[in-house]
């Protein structure tokens, strides 16, 4: 018996490293508590059948002493993340049984450090959604109250990490994907800078904002896959080279990083009385261990979401035009070959999908472009612009994660705009591309989590990783 | 916005709906687009974009790809001799 409770990465890997136990022992226990579970949380998809035999390869490393951090260290995949030879559905139909026929760059680099991919989870159809409710393969439930949502659409990997089912988890961003859904679940998430990790192998939904984003109890643990899968990859054209990387972080030295930022405009009228409480006390908490908390102003940031909500659906209805029934995934008949598309997407795509399809063909078209995707286009600049100046003043940006606590499902399917709220806070890092790190910072009474998100300049995931480390050892 | 409207992006969009999908999804996009409209009021002026950016390309030259070639043509809807096989266009 192995406690998962109180078990990070070091000591998972100090553990095999002295054969307290086995990567099988390990990887077992882990398929124990999903067989145990699964069938009331619907975490997993699918559990890789070769995830065993993964482990008994990962043990030989370790046994000859050539293992990293991660070898052998059980990691769950979101359903949208490329891995050879395994079903990738996206949370769609129209992918249903659809294999991957090469690994994701990331995938690559987790089989190079030997950890285990021990299986898929459940997310939002093609990443679009707050609460993994809108999967063809029905919702996942939150594993610290049954009767709400996880948050989304990296549902399944954040609930995966609450519940014990996986050490570590990988999901995507396209906007507060992994934020969000790790405040839902009490865990740490990671979005890191736009660029860092490569998107290759990944099923695009907005490229300008997706990003792979880990998923973990503690924040050390977030960093430790960072660090292995933050690469220049020659296969994604928006990955940043090494030497790039290099000359950002040099010209943004700081060797005393003590000044939170919070943007008190864009939520202070509105924002849930029960997080506003926490929010305070964890800023409260933070003053106290010696960070100067200052007021700042973002004039075009509150108009975030909304443009995300142009951009976004922009990008989806051209990334979803490849699935058309011809190549892959789900085919309908039809007359002729028009009749196909429609048809086969019409039956492959659920609701959300094709809300956001048609509603990105809007703002494309001729006659609304100007009014929507160009000026949305320019608010991103501006948003970028003066996050740009806010981090002359300051090392961080600090917000709650999300303005609501999970709530239960079904309560927002009916209401598109509300669902879309949840990512209120996200959309800043995801719009101007910066790194974003979600940590919990307490409880209700009834045992709902809350989280607090900081925000750093680009490729200064390092300071989140310090300040969230400090912020565990205080909340 | 009306049920014409929508029709015509799902023409655009390639997406058979029924009358019941276009109704509700008319309603859907009267609040989203009442969300979205906020930017109006955003001044935003002149705005220069700077592109940052910069093409990256690689030479055209055949490289070892990872890709399984039966895995792919294994999962088309319908094949022959090893091609994809699709409808007459004309």
């Amino acid at each position: 018996m192995i406690d998962l409770k109180s078990l990070t990465i070091e000591k998972a890997h100090a553990d095999l490293t002295n054969g307290v136990f086995t990567c099988r022992e390990l990887v077992e226990e882990y398929i124990k508590v999903i067989k145990e579970k699964n069938k009331d949380l619907n975490i997993y998809l699918e559990i890789f059948s070769d995830a065993l035999t993964e482990a008994d390869k990962a043990q030989e490393k370790i046994t000859k002493r050539e293992g990293g951090l991660l070898t052998g260290i059980p990691v769950a995949i979101k359903d949208n993340i490329l891995f050879e030879g395994h079903t990738v559905s996206a949370g769609s139909k129209i992918l249903e049984n659809y294999r991957a026929s090469y690994d994701a760059f990331v995938i690559k680099k987790l089989k190079e450090e030997g950890a285990v991919i021990i299986g898929r989870t459940n997310m939002d159809e093609f990443a679009m959604g707050s609460s993994t409710e809108y999967s063809a393969y029905g919702p996942t439930r939150n594993p610290l109250d049954p009767s709400r949502v996880p948050g989304g659409t990296s549902g399944g990997s954040a609930a995966a990490v609450a519940a014990e089912m996986a050490l570590v988890a990988l999901g995507t961003e396209t906007c507060g994907s992994v934020r969000e859904p790790a405040a839902f679940c009490g865990v740490v998430g990671l979005k890191p800078t736009y660029g860092a990790l490569s998107r290759e192998g990944i099923i695009a939904m907005g490229n300008s904002l997706d990003q792979v984003s880990p998923l973990g109890k503690t924040v050390r643990d977030a960093e430790i896959v960072f660090n292995a899968l933050s690469k220049h990859d020659k296969e994604d054209s928006t990955s940043v080279p090494e030497e790039l990387r290099g000359k950002i972080q040099n010209e943004n030295k700081r060797e005393d990083r003590r000044k939170i930022g919070v943007p008190w405009h864009l939520f202070k009228d509105d924002l849930n009385e029960v997080i506003m409480a926490n929010f305070k006390e964890s800023l409260e908490k933070l003053k106290k261990s010696g960070y100067d908390i200052v007021d700042i102003e973002l004039p075009y940031a509150k108009y975030s979401l909304a443009v995300y909500y142009i951009v976004m659906p922009a990008e989806v209805s051209t990334n979803l035009s490849r699935f058309d029934g011809i190549r892959y995934g789900f085919h309908s008949e039809g007359r002729d070959l028009l009749d196909v598309y429609r048809k086969s997407r019409a039956k492959g795509f659920g609701a959300e999908a094709r809300r956001r399809i048609l509603l990105g063909t809007y703002v494309l078209s001729h006659g609304y472009y100007d009014a929507y995707y160009n000026r949305a286009v320019k608010i991103r600049e501006k948003i970028k612009e003066e996050m740009r100046n806010a981090f002359t003043e300051v090392d961080f940006i600090l917000t709650p994660t999300a303005p609501f606590l999970p709530f239960k499902l079904g309560e927002k399917l009916d209401d598109p705009v509300s669902m879309y709220l949840c990512d209120l806070f996200n959309a800043p890092a995801n719009l101007t591309g910066t790194p974003s790190i979600a940590v919990p910072s307490g409880f209700t009474p009834e045992g709902l989590p809350f989280s607090i998100q900081f925000t750093a300049p680009h490729f200064k995931e390092e300071w989140l990783f310090e300040i969230g480390k400090k912020f565990e050892g205080i909340r | 916005m009306n049920i014409k409207d929508v029709e015509k992006l799902a023409e655009l969009a390639r997406i058979e709906l029924s009358l019941e999908e276009k109704e509700s999804l008319l309603k859907d996009f009267d609040s989203i687009l009442a969300y979205v409209d906020t930017i109006k009021s955003a001044e935003v002026g002149e705005v220069e974009l700077k592109y940052d950016l910069y093409n990256s390309w690689r030479e055209d030259k055949l490289e070892p790809r990872q890709f399984s070639h039966e895995l792919i043509v294994g999962q088309f809807p319908d094949s022959q001799y090893g091609f994809l096989k699709v409808k007459k266009i004309l």
